[in-house]
């Protein structure tokens, strides 16, 4: 929705040509897939669980501030592998293929207040089929924030970057309020709708476990070390919040990233889709320890291409896609996690405020988005 | 409060503590045989038997609870990192010490399961396992007079019986390509030798086929014998046939291996079994298509094979994915992305 549009330079038949070279990048991956991706895993989960076993055993001592220290740090890590590398990506059914049952997207549950079933729902079937659509994908600034120069300014904008913090510090909740559509929901009419009150009630629940084990459970269970512990859980939940709020709005906030409109996707074909995910995300550079702590997130562009991949080839896919975006000379946005995070905290201090006047002007849209 | 109720209580507090996971979750990375997990076993050892046959020792979990001689188990082998199930049956006799148990499996050509645990299985490795089950066991009363015919990997229960139960008079009837494809062939000799067995061993590379009307020349007593039969589908049928035709169909005890060969083609008749609806389907329109048109209620989202919101159990039959064309075959516990797949064949899909 940029004034430039960056693929003007494609004809319909280079977007066609460009869909079949990403679907044949997605055959080879789904031709190898076997034992070692499997293998990798059934590891990665298994280092969790000892993980965050271990870093609760030392809390029970958090009493004394190296246990705590030490403690906090285990468990902040393994509640990140939880979400991000497991959580998000086994629910995609990126390891369904596998067939075994315990590590599947319909039977899977994560360290998180949102219930894996309603998440999948906003996230797999909205965000990803509707990816940087106004008014259609709500990852796009939660509903709470203005994304985009065209979006009409109101006043309230200018507390974004505040509800942007606070939803950062309890992103879980947010994620399960949006899940929820708590905004959409909360009007009387809806309120009352049984379908809603059931989803709320399963959130309800979620959230009553979640609290009970982090912040009554285990503190209870360290006696002495019950206020260390208390403050170590929720250090950790914090660490979690923060770090998975940082990167995933690195994903699709960072300058250089384009949103859409609703109207651009009416008969989208394949490879018009594979576009929008191409220029509606953005990338983590780093080491492969960054790629395995954000759950392979900072590989976004390859994840939105091919989202039920398994995370661990995204890193291997990334190179060709990377090819790709030169050859049909797209902008590749990736940077380092600093940068990124930077570039969009700026954008959101910068969309707070009013700008002079949207770049273009198209009444139509601008009726669209100030509906959305 | 009793101990049981003490015991759930002790369980409820441990499930507080390890949500969202149960303790189950944590217990399996240690102590993945113990008494109340699934029931899984641990690959122990695999001794060859013939060039594409080989004995599997398992280790079976605590929750194990024996077998009849005869049975069969359902294991669950990943293979290429997918988990697989077969059905084998059991060779060890009931009453091994080690509590180990034994299944014998030949390589047949393109079986994913069967190549895989004859050729690269590693001691060490966890399967998955279903209890034993199956009829095609010996009566509680020894028969008198026992007739065992078996052809090829056929002799795999039917060594589970020998080598449990030690009967008076018994005559086997086996048929293998070559003497080198005979399964277990040194023991049945050793048998032969201690006048435990008699045994007519064919080679049907040079003998050619069994001709079922020389069973007469062969044991001629057959009809009085109880007779365990196992091998392929076309022994056992012309078996069922000659002991019906001579008025002894009841002496004839008879177990198949592969009971449902899957037809796979280009669209096919698909069952929407939760609904009770069976419409005819192209081969290229998704399945999700299909039943929405027949006013099945079908779970769907991004429609383009990205969400797995749509995913469905596919009962029987197959089914083509029509980005990729791979063919998926009915298993339990199999689920399929109804928006991007395809009828190959007749199909039933859980809806
Ligand atoms: S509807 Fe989304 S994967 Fe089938």
């Amino acid at each position: 929705m940029t004034a430039i549009d960056p693929t003007a330079h494609l004809t319909a038949e280079q977007i066609e040509e460009l869909g079949r070279e990403l679907d044949a990048i997605r055959d080879e991956v789904i031709a190898s897939r076997g034992e070692k991706d499997a293998a990798y895993i059934r590891k990665v989960i298994s280092a969790q669980r000892k993980l965050e076993l271990a870093s609760r055993g030392v809390l029970l001592f958090s009493i004394f501030p190296p246990a705590w220290l030490l403690g906090t740090a285990g468990l902040s890590v393994a509640k990140i592998m939880d979400n991000m590398e497991i959580g998000h990506n086994v629910l995609h059914g990126q390891w369904d293929w596998m067939r075994d049952p315990k590590i599947h997207s319909t039977a899977w549950e994560w360290d998180h207040v949102s219930p894996a079933d309603q998440w999948k729902h906003s996230h797999n079937e909205l965000h990803h089929t509707y990816t940087n659509v106004i008014g259609k994908d709500n990852d796009l600034g939660y509903g709470i924030m203005r994304v985009d120069e065209d979006q009409k300014w109101h006043p309230l904008h200018l507390g974004q970057p505040l509800w942007n913090f606070l939803n950062a510090c309890f992103f879980e909740y947010g994620i399960a309020a949006y899940d929820l559509e708590l905004g959409k929901n909360l009007h009387k009419r809806r309120r009352k709708n049984p379908e809603f009150r059931a989803r709320a009630k399963a959130v309800g629940r979620k959230i009553r476990k979640q609290v009970l084990k982090d912040y009554v459970i285990h503190p209870l269970l360290s006696g002495p070390s019950f206020v260390p512990t208390l403050a170590a859980t929720f250090t950790a939940n914090l660490v979690r919040n923060i770090w998975s709020h940082s990167v995933i709005m690195c994903g699709h906030f960072p300058e250089g990233v384009q949103v859409f409109e609703r109207r651009s996707i009416k008969g989208e074909t394949r490879g018009q889709w594979y576009l929008r995910q191409m220029m509606g995300s953005a990338n983590i550079s780093g080491s492969r320890a960054m790629h395995f702590m954000t759950g392979n997130l900072s590989h976004q562009i390859e994840h939105h291409l091919f989202p039920d991949l398994p995370s661990n080839r995204y890193a291997e896919v990334a190179v060709k896609v990377r090819a790709l975006f030169e050859k049909y000379e797209l902008e590749y946005v990736t940077g380092p996690l600093p940068k990124q995070v930077f570039s969009a905290w700026r954008k959101v201090v910068r969309l707070s405020l009013p700008n002079r006047s949207p770049k273009v002007k198209t009444p139509a849209r601008e009726q669209e988005l100030v509906a959305a | 409060m009793t101990s049981a109720a003490l015991r759930s209580r002790a369980w409820k507090l441990l499930e507080m503590v390890t949500t969202p996971l149960l303790p189950s979750d944590y217990l399996d990375l240690v102590s993945p045989l113990r008494a109340g997990a699934d029931l899984r076993g641990r690959i122990e050892a695999v001794h060859p038997e013939t060039g594409d046959a080989a004995t599997i020792v398992i280790r079976p979990g605590r929750g194990w609870r024996g077998h009849t001689a005869g049975q069969y188990v359902r294991i669950g082998v990943d293979v290429d990192g997918v988990r697989l199930w077969r059905a084998y049956s059991i060779t060890s006799p009931t009453n091994r010490q080690d509590g180990r148990v034994t299944i014998t499996v030949k390589a047949i050509p393109d079986g994913k399961v069967s190549n895989h645990l004859v050729r690269r299985a590693k001691p060490g490795t966890l399967i998955q396992l279903d209890q034993p089950t199956g009829d095609f066991v010996l009566p509680r009363a020894k028969p008198a007079k026992v007739l065992y015919l078996t052809a090829g990997s056929g002799i795999t229960p039917v060594m589970g019986m020998l080598r449990d139960v030690e009967l008076d008079d018994v005559v086997m009837v086996h048929c293998a390509p070559r003497p080198q494809d005979v399964i277990f062939r040194s023991e049945l000799h050793d048998l032969v030798a201690d006048k435990k067995l008699r045994l007519t061993e064919m080679h049907t590379d040079t003998d050619g086929m069994l001709d079922i009307a020389r069973l007469d020349e062969l044991v001629p007593d057959w009809a009085e014998r109880e007779t365990w039969a196992c091998g392929p589908a076309g022994l056992l049928d012309t078996a069922e046939d000659h002991w019906t035709e001579h008025g002894v169909p009841e002496r004839l005890h008879t177990e198949r291996f592969r009971p449902s060969i899957v037809v796979t083609g280009d669209g096919g008749e698909v069952t929407f079994s939760a609904t009770g609806k069976t419409v005819d389907a192209a081969g290229t329109t998704p399945l999700l298509d299909i039943g929405e048109e027949a006013g099945v209620l079908m779970p769907s989202g991004c429609r383009m094979g990205i969400c797995f919101g749509c995913i469905t159990p596919l009962k029987a039959g197959a089914v083509r994915d029509l980005r990729t064309g791979e063919i998926t075959e009915a298993e339990p516990g199999v689920l399929i992305q109804t928006c991007v797949s395809a009828a190959a064949g007749p199909c039933d899909i859980e809806r």
